[in-house]
């Protein structure tokens, strides 16, 4: 992909990266590449590593061995936006979809300047973009599970961020909404970012990702969801009673 | 009707101490917001006691106890962060741990030493209607700068409250934050113990914002809210205690308890 015409254009590559959590290896020398402008899944069962592998990513982690490397147009701070898992975030603290998406202005805000017209605009258009227009007003509490994640990847996109993180993102997510945030999802990627979705959950989306990470403590196959979703690798992933997962989605 | 209002302010002690409830009645309900939202009530009530030793010190060395409680408000918040990270506890344990030994220290303190004397029930419940002319500029002070400190960390503070792991994730100024923020929570908590005691500060740290919070929705409206009640409830018990001959502390407490069961009575949020 040509990313000269996209700020937030970027690579990202992970060389031989191992964590570990007191002496057992959490991740184990995991190497892949992920090109500009690509939609990833990460699959693999709970307790595979797919939220340790994004907070080593993330930088919450420390890295034992390998390195991550990131290759962005704009060297601005803000590359990397998190959308965590639902149990992470604070809903009893009660701001808005508008006060949330405001926070990824914070690194561009620095400690004492308010939000100008062009951060609202951009709040704004924001929101627009993922469809919530008219839920800028509303508490987070008041949103559905898949409009939350919404607000978050509008987050994201005030914040000009590269790599987008998404946490178990289906999870609580009903099909339609699953369906349309990965249609949000697809756009942010058009524009040159990558964006990595770990799930656990092999719905019929799955064959909507450009590539997948299959990830059970490490890379058991990673490519385009036609070429990875056979049934040796998800006996890999999910052990003798692995499913069967083609492209269509038929198990 | 306005002979009750006027009346007492013909006292110096009086209108010191209206002055001192008003400061107390803005100051720790804006910081109490962060307290009710992000479940740091036992975080608050700790530091009151904590930073007995501090107040100790201040009387044997004949400085305003005040003053010389911030250090150790500041170095027991501090306290607990680090040693929850060293030490892998939960902040709830590390919290516990603290805040029980300052507090047998501070006692221990007051008992071996001949130089001060110092009513226990002073400490415990306040003493507003004897507040110095400095405790109030030290007051004024720090008012002025939680104020200011909120204002400049509002964006961060709203980010890291509501979701802690995504503003780690945006920069290293999170822990920055976290830190200050606790500093601000023992100043205001060492401003609050001359008012309302040990024990009570936490009345005005936490009754008027878990109020506000049942009667507003924005986080920012809920802040407004803490403070107008709050300094309503104080300056409302401090007449109350004049007029009935009460002490002030546990009238401010009872009064922001009764807004608060009002509150719960007529509320507007659903709870999450």
């Amino acid at each position: 992909m040509n990313t000269t015409h996209y700020p937030h254009a970027a690579r990202m590559s992970l060389q031989d990266v191992t964590v570990e959590f007191d002496g057992h290896k959490a991740l184990s020398n995991v190497t892949f590449d992920v090109g500009a402008g690509t939609l990833m899944g990460v699959v693999g069962p709970n307790g595979a590593g797919k939220s340790t592998l994004f907070n080593a990513i993330a930088g919450l982690l420390p890295v034992r061995q390998g390195k991550v490397t990131l290759h962005r147009v704009d060297k601005g701070s803000g590359a990397l936006a998190y959308v965590p898992q639902r149990e992470s975030v604070n809903w009893r603290f009660p701001v808005t979809a508008m006060d949330v998406v405001m926070m990824g202005r914070c690194c561009r805000l620095g400690w004492c300047r308010r939000p100008g017209k062009r951060d609202r605009e951009l709040v704004d258009a924001c929101l627009c973009r993922v469809g919530l227009s008219d839920h800028r007003s509303a508490l987070m509490t008041e949103l559905s599970g898949g409009q939350r994640q919404r607000v978050f990847v509008a987050r994201a996109l005030t914040q000009e961020a590269s790599v987008l993180l998404l946490d178990e993102a289906f999870s609580g997510v009903d099909a339609g909404a699953q369906e349309g945030l990965v249609e949000v999802l697809q756009t942010v990627r058009n524009e040159g970012r990558i964006v990595l979705l770990a799930t656990h959950d092999l719905t019929n989306l799955a064959g909507r990702f450009d590539q997948v990470l299959c990830l059970n403590r490490r890379v058991c196959a990673c490519g385009p969801p036609d070429e990875v979703f056979t049934s040796e690798v998800m006996q890999q992933l999910y052990g003798a009673h692995g499913v069967r997962l083609t492209v269509d989605g038929e198990r | 009707m306005i002979e009750f209002f006027v009346a007492p302010l013909e006292y110096g002690f009086m209108l010191r101490a209206l002055i001192g409830s008003v400061l107390v009645g803005v100051m720790c309900p804006l910081v109490g917001a962060y307290v009710v939202t992000r479940n740091l009530a036992f975080m608050g009530d700790a530091l009151a006691h904590a930073v007995l030793p501090g107040m100790v010190l201040g009387f044997i060395a004949g400085i305003n106890p005040a003053i010389a409680a911030v250090p150790t408000g500041v170095a027991v918040a501090v306290l607990v962060r680090i040693v929850s990270r060293r030490a892998g506890l939960s902040t709830d344990t590390s919290i516990g741990i603290l805040f029980a030994a300052m507090f047998a220290l501070g006692l221990v303190m007051l008992s071996t030493s001949t130089t001060i004397r110092v009513d226990m029930e002073d400490l415990l419940l306040g003493q507003l209607l004897g507040i110095s002319p400095t405790s109030i500029y030290v007051s004024l002070g720090i008012t002025v700068a939680v104020i200011l400190g909120l204002f400049a960390l509002h964006h961060w503070l709203l980010f890291a409250s509501f979701d802690p792991v995504g503003a780690q994730v945006l920069g290293r100024r999170t822990n920055i934050v976290d830190y200050v923020f606790l500093v601000m929570l023992a100043l205001v908590i060492v401003i609050g113990i001359q008012a309302a005691g040990v024990i009570l500060v936490m009345a005005m740290l936490v009754t008027p914002a878990a109020t506000a919070y049942l009667l507003v929705r924005r986080f920012v409206s809920m802040m407004i809210a803490a403070a107008l009640i709050g300094t309503a409830a104080a300056v409302t018990g401090l007449y109350i205690s004049y007029h009935f001959n009460l002490p002030a502390g546990p009238a401010m407490t009872l009064v922001a308890s009764a807004i608060f069961a009002l509150a719960v009575a007529f509320r507007r949020r659903a709870p999450v």
